[in-house]
């Protein structure tokens, strides 16, 4: 009985971070901000959603270990995928001037030019 | 010998589980295929990962794993707030520069990861000697204050994981 | 029975997610937001992955769910790669 009450609880926060992600991607207004709401609140809704799968299984009497497998794959390229869309947006849509100083003598590496072979 | 065949132990061993894990069962074709893989894929990328990270104490790794899941949910539930409840010309995203006292390539990944999933914050670029990391914040109404919550939390716990 | 409902309303919410970050990948005003989309709308497809081996009670369809998460990503990255440098594989 809780165990079913914690699993429908999971499911209905998973609804709720995949429905905010998307309603941030579309309400927030500069580019920058764009990148906050679905590359973390869609990770945690899919997150949720692995939590009931997982829990859901552990009921039947299987081990989880799948479910394990594709919340370590989300979670490790998550920042990647941010990472690279934040540098995308370095070069197309920010104003270099606005950033801050790196105050260690060097560029921003993405505004450095590889080095020659 | 051994090292020069397996130059990184724990990802040849990590290889296995996850090849194991993906084929599901437990049968002698797909142990020696995991263990092909754990001997080729580390040979083959060496040359991209010459040096080996240090662990100080790997329990500390866990520790710093599990702050840094609960950070997630709170962070998330942060920022669905914001998202949620404040006009979007009331929030004050800024540019911040972090400088790093850590020297490892991998300790700054880590942290750089740390930063993407936690409160708000994402990093966005580093400096080209490796000593800043530049991060966007959505909401940061005193960006020193972040600034300095990040080096407390999670780049001083990280500096006594790495050596 | 909770369960159930709360199945069908975690399905409804995340198609109802893909609607909204299909629209923002027509009217979006940059490209990097246009691949932001279509990421969201991966992991949220992998999501509705998960939610149908609940209601199906076969359980993950494990396979469909990582080659979303595969492809999703490395498409992603490439993408921006192609923005970056204008060449994919240099």
């Amino acid at each position: 009985m809780i165990w079913d009450l914690l699993i429908a609880a999971l499911l209905v926060i998973s609804g709720l971070f995949g429905l905010i992600g998307a309603f941030g991607l579309l309400k927030l207004r500069a580019p920058m901000q764009r990148l906050h709401a679905p590359t973390k609140a869609t990770t945690v809704g899919v997150g949720a959603a692995l939590l009931a799968s997982a829990g859901t299984a552990v009921l039947v009497g299987d081990a989880p270990w799948q479910e394990a497998m594709v919340a370590v794959f989300l979670f490790l390229t998550a920042p990647l995928t941010a990472l690279y869309l934040a540098k995308a947006h370095l070069h197309g849509t920010v104003d270099r001037k606005g950033l801050p100083p790196t105050g260690t003598g060097s560029d921003w590496a993405g505004f450095t030019p590889p080095p020659q072979e | 010998m051994m090292r020069r065949l397996y130059p990184h132990p724990y990802l040849s061993l990590l290889l296995v589980m996850v090849w194991l894990l993906l084929v599901n069962r437990l049968a002698l074709g797909s142990l020696v295929m995991a263990a092909f893989l754990a001997t080729v894929i580390p040979l083959l990328t060496s040359a991209y990962w010459p040096a080996r990270p240090r662990l100080q104490s790997p329990m500390r790794l866990v520790a710093y794993v599990a702050l840094v899941v609960w950070d997630i949910i709170l962070a998330n539930i942060q920022v669905a707030v914001i998202v949620l409840f404040k006009p979007a010309d009331q929030i004050r995203s800024a540019w911040i520069t972090v400088p790093l006292d850590l020297t490892s390539p991998e300790a700054i990944t880590l942290l750089a990861g740390t930063i993407t999933m936690t409160p708000g914050t994402i990093t966005a670029d580093f400096s080209a000697d490796g000593q800043a990391l530049l991060i966007h914040a959505l909401h940061a109404p005193d960006p020193d204050a972040v600034r300095d919550d990040i080096k407390a939390r999670y780049e001083d716990r990280l500096k006594r994981i790495f050596i | 029975m909770m369960t159930a409902y709360a199945l069908s309303f975690a399905i409804g919410c995340f198609a109802l997610a893909l609607l909204l970050n299909l629209w923002r990948l027509i009217t979006s005003p940059t490209l990097p937001d246009r691949i932001l989309a279509v990421d969201t709308m991966v992991v949220n497809v992998i999501a509705l992955v998960v939610l149908y081996g609940i209601k199906s009670g076969t359980g993950l369809n494990f396979e469909a769910a990582v080659l979303f998460a595969m492809t999703g990503f490395i498409s992603t990255v490439a993408f921006c790669k192609y923005l970056l440098r204008g060449s994919i594989i240099e």
